[in-house]
């Protein structure tokens, strides 16, 4: 039923309300609880300087004192009493959960960026040219994956480490972590754009901006990207929940954010210590709140790449 | 030959409800196909005329279903049956021929295969004779060699091959009705005329009833016994070919007729019905056809389109043409 | 009549192999396809040349090579005397890209998603730096549609719309020639008619040169001066429309017209034609139709014709007459 025009235009908002998307949006209520679910997270964390009760990263602050206290009771000593108790340091859970969760997020979103970056240019360039191009990236994609992302992480990380001089480690690991797991997780991107590409380059639009002498470089940019987009929203989507994951494994396994300036992942190590001599706490919320982050993210991703499908609409 | 019409439907209604309404991609259709006959339908994309065989042979995707009218084959009505006893009617009772050959056969199998197992399936036989029987269906659709050709995978074929392994698959459980939507669409005209010629061979030798959908007219024009008219999910005009084309009686008809470039015409200019066909989920209140209709009047802006037996049978218009009245090109 | 397209000895042969190390292993020899073998013609100014032929027979690879998508292996077209293939100047390069616009199959793949009609009509002007104030609503206007369909997107057009943006896509650097590769087949019969009658307004109004390929016989017996008819990437007979349906010389032209269905030939009981078109690949030796054609000889079976003049007609057969 192709062949016919489209209703009558409304106003934009209400197109928008009344667009495929926005109905797919509000007839999945998975989509809509882990939708706000990650917004209320993000914003916690965006927010953490003025909602945390406490700044867990001002030694001034910090009352050793406060060492160990259970959730929701009263400290024995100073009677302070903290929503999700405290740790070994007296640093209130709630509060490293809160700017813990922004070192997360941030390496997850510059990571993703990174990757989104690379994969797509490369994954552009491999199917709009082909030949040798295409070969070279797409082999060194292929190498890449036979090896799990987290070890090519860990690699880069090794290097960037083994580089850099130790004064400066602590400041560069944030930034070591994004460029490892980046560098790690582009290739799915490439193969999805580089995929898209090919379908659309053979495209009857294309071979007009080509007739017209556009040049290969203003295709790709112009006409080809923007179309190849969906699939990307899609993967950036999953791989940020990865990523996140594969920053708290690093972090947990001691490689990554340091302890000065934890993220999710290391405050996962440093509560995994008392798991056994009963202070759970110090544990299972930075574990809930990475469970809830990622699922989240995660379960959104797979209603976006539902949503954007038109074979499974 | 009995009286008894092979297929029959009767008013039948497909509906698909979406989120903007409920839609009519069949409304109102009734019409026969006797044995031996071949009945063209035809129409724009959209028209319905696919979703009408879909509909017979029990093949609407979800969520499309048949809301009412009945369904008669061979004078039994086949709704309220089991979808198990529907499967083995399709196979038995009705075979189906699509647009594509290389879709419809499992790429996996082998033709013969594929041909035993369907004669298995449907006829009381042993092995040896299904074989035979799926050797004489190839040899019976013109494939040259075919104890040996039987042995091959689909994708051995050519294309007007493979739509003769696909004819031959329809007939080999030797069915009372097949229907063809748009079996030459994606053949050359060379290898088209090789397939119409086949289906006319058939249907005349073994009495099947056939249902021709296509957008060519001129299939429509060699093959088909009577043709029906399709437009925006109703029928337009359904009669014998030679009338229906010569002579149309509803203005759509005689418009599609005016618009195609024919030989006498020479390089004058087409006429051309102005517009396209309406969205079903946007169609005009009245006729559906008359915002392109150059004889609307205001009865046909505002009273829907009668179906066909209340006017003469032949043109769901509320003023048919007469033979005076030939668009004037 | 001096020719704007100059088509001679056209060749184009793509490679079709599997990868190397698949022909290694499985020791199988390159793969060569012949799409467009040896093929030459005119088309004159104001004129529609149509090239004809089933799948397979190498007119849209024509269409692609003259409008410079697709490099030929050899021979050489030139428009307006220039070979866009050898020519070095810029310049010409550029007048003659303006001059030659295409229309295409499918006007669902052929206007981009996610640009409005606006941007896509003037984009042949915009990427050479063109002044386009008011060329989409003007051209627009030209074809059909109103100068407010400019700032919708595609998908909001039926099928017939789009391909009348497709038009004014074409015409907005004024090209003198228009290749229309199977304009109409992705249409309904009652919108073909219209894109065909603004197609044929269109060529009288602005003196247009049309290259229209197609199979559909009766479309192109109503649009074209002059018909090229194509099997296998040959060029098997050229002449003009009358002449070519009143007395077709070539016999796989003859068995074309006689295969095609006719509106008016009712419970026509013909013999079909015989065979299928043959794998270009391995192509038969000889003449290229030989295997199917009633009149073959064994001097069909190994020399190819030449193509020789019959009266108005060029027919490359050694039988017609």
């Amino acid at each position: 039923m192709s062949d016919t025009p489209a209703p009558a235009p409304q106003s934009r908002l209400r197109r928008a309300w009344n667009s495929d998307f926005a109905w797919s949006f509000r007839h999945a209520p998975v989509a809509i609880i882990s939708s706000f679910v990650v917004l209320v997270l993000i914003l916690a964390a965006v927010l953490a300087p003025l909602i945390a009760p406490h700044d867990p990263f001002n030694p001034a602050t910090l009352n050793l004192m406060n060492g160990f206290t259970p959730p929701g009771q009263a400290n024995a000593f100073t009677g302070d009493t903290f929503l999700l108790g405290t740790d070994d340091q007296g640093r209130d859970v709630f509060s490293t959960i809160l700017y813990g969760m922004r070192i997360s997020l941030f390496v997850g979103f510059a990571a993703v960026m990174l990757a989104m970056v690379i994969g797509v240019t490369l994954g552009l360039l491999a199917g709009y040219l082909g030949g040798w191009v295409e070969s070279i990236i797409m082999r060194v994609a292929d190498v890449q994956l036979t090896f799990p992302a987290i070890l090519v992480a860990m690699l880069i990380f090794g290097i960037a480490k083994g580089i850099t001089p130790p004064e400066y480690r602590d400041q560069m690991a944030i930034w070591v972590l994004i460029l490892a797991i980046g560098l790690s997780d582009w290739v799915q991107f490439a193969r999805v754009v580089r995929g898209a590409t090919l379908v659309e380059k053979s495209k009857e639009y294309v071979q007009a901006a080509r007739l017209i002498g556009r040049s290969p470089f203003a295709i790709m940019l112009r006409h080809i990207l923007p179309n190849v987009l969906n699939p990307v929203l899609v993967i950036a989507t999953i791989s940020l929940a990865l990523a996140i994951i594969a920053e708290a494994t690093l972090s947990f396994l001691g490689v990554g954010a340091p302890p000065t300036k934890p993220s999710l992942g290391t405050l996962i190590r440093i509560g995994q210590e008392f798991m056994f001599s009963g202070e759970w706490w110090i544990l299972f919320f930075p574990a809930l709140a990475l469970l809830a982050l990622a699922l989240s993210i995660n379960l959104l991703g797979d209603w976006l790449r539902d949503a954007l499908n038109p074979r499974l609409r | 030959m009995t009286d008894t019409p092979v297929l029959s439907v009767r008013d039948l209604v497909v509906e698909i409800p979406t989120r903007h309404g409920v839609l009519r991609p069949v409304d109102n259709v009734s019409y026969d196909i006797h044995a031996g006959e071949i009945l063209g339908v035809v129409g724009e994309s959209g028209a319905g005329k696919s979703m009408t065989g879909n509909a017979v042979i029990g093949l609407l995707d979800r969520p499309a279903r048949i809301v009412s009218g009945e369904i008669l084959l061979s004078g039994q009505p086949i709704q309220g049956l089991k979808r198990d006893a529907i499967r083995k009617l399709r196979g038995k009772k009705m075979g189906m021929i699509f647009q594509d050959p290389l879709t419809s056969l499992n790429p996996l199998l082998t033709v013969g295969d594929q041909l035993t197992e369907t004669i298995l399936e449907h006829l009381k036989v042993g092995q040896t004779e299904a074989r035979k029987r799926a050797i004489a269906a190839l040899e019976e659709v013109g494939i040259p060699a075919a104890a040996q050709r039987i042995n091959s995978y689909p994708h051995e074929f050519s294309g007007g091959m493979r739509q003769r392994v696909v004819i031959a698959l329809a007939l080999c459980a030797e069915p009372d009705l097949v229907i063809a939507d748009e079996p030459t669409t994606a053949l050359d005209v060379s290898v088209q005329a090789q397939i119409v010629a086949l289906l006319k061979r058939l249907c005349r030798e073994r009495g099947v009833a056939v249902m021709l959908v296509t957008h060519d007219m001129g299939v429509i024009a060699e093959a088909a016994d009577r043709v029906a008219v399709m437009y925006a999910g109703r029928l337009a005009e359904l009669g014998p070919v030679r009338e229906v084309l010569t002579q149309a009686r509803h203005p759509y008809t005689a418009g599609l007729m005016a618009s195609t470039p024919l030989a006498s015409q020479g390089r004058k200019r087409l006429r051309q019905i102005p517009g396209s066909m309406p969205r079903l989920g946007a169609l005009p209140t009245g006729c559906a056809f008359h915002p392109r209709c150059e004889f609307a009047q205001d009865k046909c802006r505002q009273e829907p389109g009668p179906t066909l037996d209340r006017c003469d049978g032949r043109a769901a218009c509320w003023f048919p043409l007469t033979a005076k009245q030939e668009v004037s090109a | 009549m001096s020719a704007l397209i100059s088509v001679r000895d056209l060749t184009r042969v793509f490679d079709v192999s599997k990868p190397w190390l698949n022909r290694v292993i499985e020791r199988l020899p390159r793969a060569l396809l012949t799409a467009v073998s040896d093929v030459s013609f005119d088309v004159p100014e104001n004129s529609v040349y149509a090239l004809v032929g089933e799948s397979g027979s190498g007119k849209s690879t024509i269409g692609k090579i003259i409008v410079g998508l697709v490099p030929p292996s050899a021979g050489s077209v030139e428009i307006e005397g220039v070979d866009l293939a050898t020519e070095t100047d810029a310049k010409k390069i550029e007048a003659v890209r303006d001059d030659i616009q295409m229309i295409f199959q499918d006007p669902f793949a052929s206007l981009n998603p996610r640009w409005r009609v606006r941007d896509i009509i003037e984009e042949p002007v915009a990427a050479k730096g063109g002044k386009t104030n008011g060329l989409a609503e003007k051209l627009l206007e030209q074809v059909g549609l109103s100068a407010a369909d400019a700032g919708k997107y595609p998908h909001e057009f039926s099928g017939g719309q789009r391909q009348r943006i497709c038009i004014a896509r074409a015409l907005a650097s004024e090209p003198r020639i228009i290749v229309c590769d199977e304009p109409t087949s992705a249409l309904d019969v009652s919108v073909q008619s219209q894109v065909l009658n603004l197609m044929s307004d269109l060529r009288e109004d602005l003196g247009l040169t049309y290259l229209f390929i197609s199979h559909d016989l009766t479309v192109v017996q109503h649009m074209a001066d002059v018909i090229g008819v194509l099997y296998l990437g040959r060029l098997v007979e050229e002449a003009p429309r009358d002449k070519l349906f009143n007395d077709p010389k070539h016999p796989y032209t003859q068995m074309l017209f006689d295969a095609a269905p006719k509106m008016d030939a009712f419970g026509r009981e013909v013999d079909p034609p015989k065979g299928e078109i043959p794998d270009a690949i391995n192509p038969p030796p000889g003449c290229a139709f030989h295997p199917r054609c009633p009149l073959a000889t064994e001097r069909c079976k190994t020399e190819r014709p030449e193509m020789r003049h019959i009266g108005d007609t060029r027919v490359a057969c050694h039988h017609a007459e």
